[in-house]
Parts: structure tokens; sequence; C-alpha cells
């Protein structure tokens, strides 16, 4: 059976799934009760300063966006950092740590942008035996407007400034949690690397506003008639957070530097994906939030028998392997051509493929008198699209045509060679073929 | 209570007050707002929906499923009425899993089709319990038409030329309007006096008039409302009985289903309704189980339906048939009635063994039954009618009869199945038909 033990940048755990930095991790039941269940590590509910802890809202924090059938696709949040004061979550964060030894015990940190309130607390929360700390430079609602969180994120120069504070004030490990909220997420990565982070975890949640009350006038979650912008989180980020963690991943400045991955991770095949595009370990929150801790067991016993499957001993073994696919538009192969193909037999005769190809893309599918549909091979463009509408999985597959094959649309021969748009004759800046 | 199952002969109160109400409850009570919303998710909004049709009406239903779905059950509502003012009642007795659910594309990918008709009920009934009539009436034309019956064909004509503006009379032998779905259809598909509250619900279009306890040929005839009216519209449906025409068939005891469950239908307290111990229902429709599930719910001790040919013939359908045996009705087919058996009531009934082609085999065996419900089929009952096809009145595919300015639709004219749905399609129809001629 597959060794699932993630050694993380010198932090080890009995599997590469950690819960993130959020209200699963805020206090020492919840992280007991985590690391029975079997999660790996925990990365603790963010740490403020000593003193008053900060206040929540005392009506909704949260927000969603639902699939069919209710099924929770985002979340958004308007949830601060830890409420509860430091000294308590040290306390518990001590007592976990020494009674689960081999788990992973992160400290989420954010103190204002003052080098003194850094190197104070950094070594204070060492003293609770943690494996290391990620800095919270990425939540978007609140702590920003005191010039916390995304506001740090989104300034590359503060970013490096405080990871050389940190790395300065301690000897543990310290991971640069990134905000989304951005243009490029590779400013913000260049800079923790700059300042010495060993790692950087993504994706922080995204500015939101998940729906907007229409008899109120007021944007939900509503505080007294109000809302305000929350971060926002769950399967429906998952595909801006992949994108972002493989630029990190395939970006030369920042290829080596180890990403934990977060942003909608609910099975162990959204594990797998994150990890095949350069994540060492994942985090995840959301799916934990919606259906308890317990669906960790599906995603250890899923990854192991897909390792087992492909023969992957250890999950190093496929960490980044789907990086080097990562590439630009400009050099995916134009004379690659496919065509789609309806299954008949699996066909269900819903027709969706046909209205969408009808009506919003190329008119390439046939409808018979009997519903039988077909596909134009001289009409597809292949665009993928009465795939993705399909209900039935598999019934609509993509077919590669062979070299020589003639692409009844073009009316050419499929051509054997690569040939991308750099050197394509439409392009004015194309350079002649050898 | 002084009766039980098995008390001898045709008597009444054969179960407590409170098992009688349990047994006539709502067979499918209306769904609730979060069964609605699941069921809803299930549609795939097709393309050129095979449900649709399939529906005799061609309700949009993809766009109704997903108004239900966006929490817009009253839209969806309005989205069923435009095409079957009747949808409320359609929704409670059309054998969907024929028609629309038959051909739902998720019955084909996973037997288990949409809930079409549960969802239909919920949107209409959402509408119609805050008393909303979602049409108003175009200006009025002056043109006078005369509707006869006031079943599901009459009705619905009645309403698309109100709409239209035209004035409208509707002419009804029995003493309330409603025609099949008052008085023809299982308690257990219409509770709570839903027929009667549709067609109040209806008449809010204003510009009908109902006389009841007018039929055609005594109260009025065909060619004074043709006289005094602009057109006219017979959705008469089928009064007449089918005889079985073998001995002993005027025995007591010896009664036409459709009686039965119009007495019940109107019974102000099903305690009163008496039923037999040994009740046999003959015939393969719908009235026959309708009047076979019922006899059962009553308290008969033994109820056998016997249908002439096997059951893939019997028109039935097998919902219909799964619903019979699961109240413990008994389905004897191939078996043809021969003589009713008895001195003054019937005691048994002889039948001889048929095969599909209603071949005899020689083979006899009798049945014990103090009660017999002839389920065998209605015809056209009448005189002065316009020319008649097959035993019904001949229409074209807009309803027109053979007299200049007479329409028919429903049961009592040619064209489609005897269902509540295809009655209301025809009655519409006929309405566009009547309006665009009157406008010409």
């Amino acid at each position: 059976m597959a060794d699932l033990t993630s050694d993380f940048i010198g932090i080890k755990s009995p599997n590469p799934f950690w819960l993130a930095s959020a209200p699963p991790t805020d206090k020492e039941y919840n992280v007991r009760r985590a690391f029975e269940a079997g999660w790996g590590g925990v990365v603790w509910k963010t740490l403020g300063e000593e003193g008053p802890p900060v206040v929540n809202v005392n009506g909704p924090r949260y927000g969603a966006i639902h699939g069919a059938d209710r099924r929770l696709l985002g979340l958004n949040n308007i949830e601060l950092i830890t409420d509860r004061p430091l000294e308590v979550n040290l306390e518990e964060m001590t007592r976990v740590k020494r009674d689960y030894p081999d788990h992973a015990v992160i400290a989420s940190v954010m103190v204002p942008c003052e080098e003194d309130a850094w190197k104070k607390i950094l070594p204070m929360i060492a003293e609770t035996g943690c494996d290391g700390f990620e800095l919270n430079f990425g939540c978007p609602h609140g702590m920003a407007e005191r010039g916390m969180g995304s506001a740090v994120g989104q300034v590359p120069e503060y970013i490096e400034m405080v990871a050389r504070w940190c790395k300065e004030a301690t000897d543990l490990p310290v991971i640069v949690k990134l905000t989304p909220n951005i243009t490029n997420v590779l400013y913000p990565a260049e800079a923790a690397l700059r300042g010495g982070a060993d790692a950087v975890s993504l994706i922080n949640t995204i500015n939101s506003i998940t729906s907007v009350n229409l008899d109120a006038m007021s944007p939900e979650p509503m505080i007294d008639g109000k809302g305000t912008h929350g971060g926002y989180c769950g399967p429906a980020v998952k595909p801006i957070a992949m994108n972002m963690v493989a630029e990190i991943a395939r970006n030369p400045e920042t290829a080596k530097l180890p990403i934990s991955g977060i942003g909608g991770i609910t099975t162990w095949r959204d594990a797998a994906e994150f990890m095949a595009l350069g994540a060492g370990n994942v985090q995840v929150c959301t799916a934990v939030m919606t259906y308890g801790f317990k669906i960790v067991q599906e995603m250890i016993t899923g990854l192991s028998q897909w390792m087992d499957e492909k023969g992957y001993e250890s999950t190093a073994d496929f960490v980044g392997m789907a990086t080097p696919n990562v590439t630009d538009w400009q050099y995916l192969n134009l004379n690659h051509i496919t065509k789609a193909v309806i299954n008949e037999d699996d066909c269900i005769k819903c027709g969706r493929c046909y209205a969408a190809c009808e009506d919003t893309s190329h008119q390439a599918i046939e409808m018979s008198e009997d519903r039988v549909f077909t596909v134009k091979d001289d009409e597809c463009v292949a665009c993928n699209l009465c795939v993705n509408v399909c209900p039935v999985e598999g019934c609509i597959t993509m077919r590669t045509l062979e070299p020589g094959e003639l692409d009844e649309r073009t009316g050419q021969p499929v051509s054997a060679d690569y040939g991308n748009w750099t050197a394509h004759p439409n392009n004015p800046s194309a350079q002649a073929a050898e | 209570m002084t009766n039980s199952p098995f008390s001898e002969g045709i008597v009444a109160g054969r179960l407590a007050t409170a098992d009688l109400a349990d047994n006539f409850a709502d067979l499918h009570p209306r769904l609730d707002d979060h069964e609605a919303l699941v069921a809803a998710d299930r549609c795939y909004f097709c393309h050129d929906a095979p449900c649709m049709d399939a529906c005799p009406t061609d309700i949009d239903i993809p766009l109704f499923i997903r108004q239900i779905s966006t929490g817009t059950p009253e839209a969806a509502a309005t989205t069923i009425f435009s095409q079957n003012i009747l949808g409320g009642m359609c929704a409670r007795v059309c054998p969907t899993e024929t028609l629309c659910e038959e051909v739902c594309v998720r019955e084909a990918a996973e037997g288990k089709p949409v809930e079409i008709g549960r969802l239909q009920r919920y949107a209409t009934d959402v509408l119609m319990e805050r008393g909303v009539h979602p049409f108003v009436r175009a200006p009025e034309t002056g043109k006078k038409i005369a509707v006869v019956g006031a079943g599901p064909a009459g009705l619905s004509c009645a309403h698309r030329l109100a709409m239209s503006g035209h004035d409208v009379t509707v002419f009804d032998g029995k003493a309330k309007a409603g025609g099949l779905n008052e008085f023809g259809i299982a308690s257990y598909k219409s509770v709570d006096g839903f027929a009667a509250r549709e067609v109040d619900w209806l008449l809010q279009i204003g510009g009908i008039t109902i006389e009841t306890g007018k039929t055609l040929g005594n109260d009025v005839t065909l060619d004074g409302l043709r006289a005094e009216y602009d057109a006219v519209f017979l959705g008469v449906g089928l009064g007449g009985v089918n005889a079985m025409g073998v001995d002993g068939e005027d025995k007591d005891g010896v009664l036409d289903a459709v009686d039965f469950i119009s007495d019940l239908r109107q019974a102000s307290d099903l305690s009163d309704v008496a039923i037999g111990r040994d009740v046999v229902v003959i015939g393969g429709g719908m009235t026959a189980v309708d009047a076979a599930v019922q006899a059962k719910l009553l308290g008969a001790l033994n109820v056998s339906l016997v249908y002439r040919r096997g059951t893939e013939r019997m028109n039935a359908s097998v919902f219909e048939q799964n619903l019979a045996t699961s109240k413990g009705v008994r389905i004897i087919t191939n078996a043809s009635p021969k003589a009713m058996i008895g001195n003054g009531a019937v005691r048994e009934i002889e039948f001889e063994y048929t095969d599909n082609d209603l071949k005899p085999t020689g083979q006899t065996v009798r049945l014990a039954a103090d009660q017999v419900f002839k389920a065998i089929g209605q015809s056209l009952d009448g005189n002065d009618l316009p020319d008649l096809e097959g035993g019904k009145i001949a229409v074209d595919d807009t309803g027109r009869t053979s007299i200049g300015g007479v329409w028919a639709g429903g049961d009592c004219a040619t064209g489609g199945d005897d269902l509540t749905v295809t009655a209301v399609a025809e009655g519409r129809d006929a309405a566009e038909d009547i309006h665009a001629t009157l406008s010409a």
C-alpha cells in the first residue's frame, strides 16, 4: 500500500492532508477530534497579539452559493482571526502537540506590520512545540482594514520584509500564505522567496459578495441591514487556486519554492490534482465545514488506491508531475485535431448538446426526428462544450484524428508535425519555420 | 361499528371511520417546498423536451420546473395554466407514467423520471391556494357561445372562449359542474372537494354562466342552441354504459361501476357507503381499477378485478394495476363473464377462460360475488347529434363537426384517448378555432 506520510519543508505528518487555518482549527476540542478522524496536520486558527482579542460580528458570518440539490459550491465568510485570548490558544496548542507528536501543528500568525510585534510573538508561540509558522497575509476582510492580512499580502515589499523578520526571529519553518486578491501571484510569491520564506501556501479567500437579499436590498450575510465583502472559498474557487499554484510552480524563479495547496479541495482527486501541479501537500477547510472531519477517510483511501494503481510509492513521486505540461497558449499544438463523438448507446436524448452547439457554438450537431444526435465533422471545431454540458459522463468524447486523416471542416489532411502559433502564417510576428 | 369485512351482503360501515379516512386520503399528497426543490433539481431542461411532446396539452414542462427551482412556483403555475387550465386536476389524475414521465430522459437514464406530475401539482396548488387567477379577460366581443357539458372539455373550452372576450353559457345535466372530474374519479385522487374548487377558480375569468340540470335533448336542443348562439361546443362525454349481455345481468347487486364511483365521490360520509363482502369488478380500464380499489378501501373482504384478455391488453396502466394489487385487489385475466347466478340477488358469477383474441376455451370458473361492478366501457348517448364515426361525434383536428357552427371535443368526440388531459386539449383547441372563426 502506498506510503502517504508527508514531509513538507521538514514538517512530518502521517498524510499530506492538513486542515487550513480557519474555524475548524480554532480550539483544542476540534483539533483533537480532527486528528482522531485522521487528519495529518492542522494550521491553527490565526493567532493575534496579546491583550484583548478581536471581536466577531454577532450576526451571520457565512454566505453561500449552492448547486443542484443544495450542494454547497462556494462559501464566504466575514469571520476574523481567533477571538480567544492568545494564552488560551497557546496552552491548548501545547497540550495538543504533546499528545500528538507525530501530527503537524502549524501556527498561523497575524500581527501588525511592525518588526517588534512579529519578533515578540513568534518565540512565544514556538514554546508550544509547534512545527512551524504560517504568516497570514491573505485574510481579505476586516483585518485588512487594520493594515493586516491581505493589506500586507498585496504589497510584495511588505511580504518580503515581514518574512525576513520572521526568519530572523525563529528557526522553525515559515510559510507565507498568499492572497489571490492581486493581479499576478508571482510578485508576492517571489517576494516571499526573497524574504527567506520556506514555502508559500495558497490561496487564501477571494473578495466576494455571494448574494443579495432582494427584500432588504443588502448583501448577504446581512448584519442589521448591511453586508460587507467576505472571503470566498469552497469547490467554486478550486480552478482559480490551481492556476495560481501552477503559475508559481512553473515560474523559473519560484519553481523550487515549496507550495502548500489550498482552495476548494474536497476529495482525494482534488488533492492529487493540486499536488500534480506542484503542491507538496494540501490544506482543507470548506469541505470539513460542509461534511465534518470524516471526509479525510475517503481522501486517504482514495489517494492510496490511486497511488497503488499508478505505482507511486510516496506522494513525492507525483508532486509536480503535471507542472511541465502547463504551458502558454502560444505553444499549444495547432495541428492536433479532435472531433466530438456521441455514443448513441449511452445517450439519453436530452438534447442539451444540440441546444448548446446550435444556439451558442458552431451548429455542428444534427438532431433527427427521433432524437438521434450526431456530430457534423465538417462543422465541429472540437470546442468540447457538448462534452461539458452532457449529463452522462463519458457519453460524448473527443476523438483525435490520426496524421494523414482528412479534417472535413478544413478539407486538409491532419499534419503529423507539431505546429504552434509562434510559427503560424497568420501570426504577424511569426518566425518562418526552419 | 356494527359491521366488519366479514359481514354478509352489501352493507355500510365495514371499517372504522378513522380507517376509512386514512384509506381515502390523498394518494400523492402535495410535495412540500423542500421536496419540490429536490425534485425540480433533477430536470435536465432538455432541448425540445420529449415530455412536452408527450403531454396532450403541450405544457412547457422544462420551463415550469425551472421556474419552481428558482423559487417562483406561481410563474410555473401560469406556464402550466396557459396550456391547460385544468392543470391542477391533470396533475392529480393524469397517467403520467404513460405520458410525460414515460419519456423523461431520466427514465431512460436511470429508470426514475423527474416527478413531473407531482411538481405540476405543487405549482398549481401554490397559485390556486392563493386564490389568484392568472389570466385577464379580453374586451367583450358580444359573441355568445353555448357549451354543452361542464366536464374537462367543456370547461377548458369555456375558459379559453371567455378569455378571448366571448360570453359563454355552459349547460350540464348534473346538479354540479365538473363532469368526470367531479363524478368519475377515484376519491383518493381528488380530495377535499378539489374538483368543485377548481371550477370556482376557473370561473374567476368571468363571462361564463353555468346552467346545471339541463341536458341536451331534454332541456335544450342542438337546433335551439344553434339558433340562439353564435357557436356551439359539445363536450357531453359518454353518458351511456355498455351492457354485458350475459344471463342474470339484471340481478340485484349488479351495478355500473361509474354509478358506484359517482355515489362514493358525492357521499358526505364514507361510513354510509354500502359495499359487498365479495366484490367482483368486470373490466380492464381505469374505471375498473378505480372501482376495485375503492371497494377494497371501503372494507370489502375480497375484491377481484376480472378482465377478459391479458394484463398487457388492459387499458389501465401498469401503475394503476400495481396500485390495485398493492391495495389487495386480485387481478384475474383471460376470463369472460358468462352468467350471473343467484336467486334474486347475485351470489356467483361464472366465467369462461378466453385467450387474448377472446377465443373460448370451454373451461369455466365461478367466483363468489355479492356485488358486481360492470366497467366494460361507456358509450355516447343522445339523438340529433352531428355525424358519428365509430360511435363518437366525428371531428377534425380543430374540433369541427359535420354541422356548421358546432364543435365537439372530449370523450364524446373522435380523436385522442379518453383522458382528462386530452379533453382539456380538445376543448382548448376548439375554442381557439371558434374564436378564429367568429373573428374572421
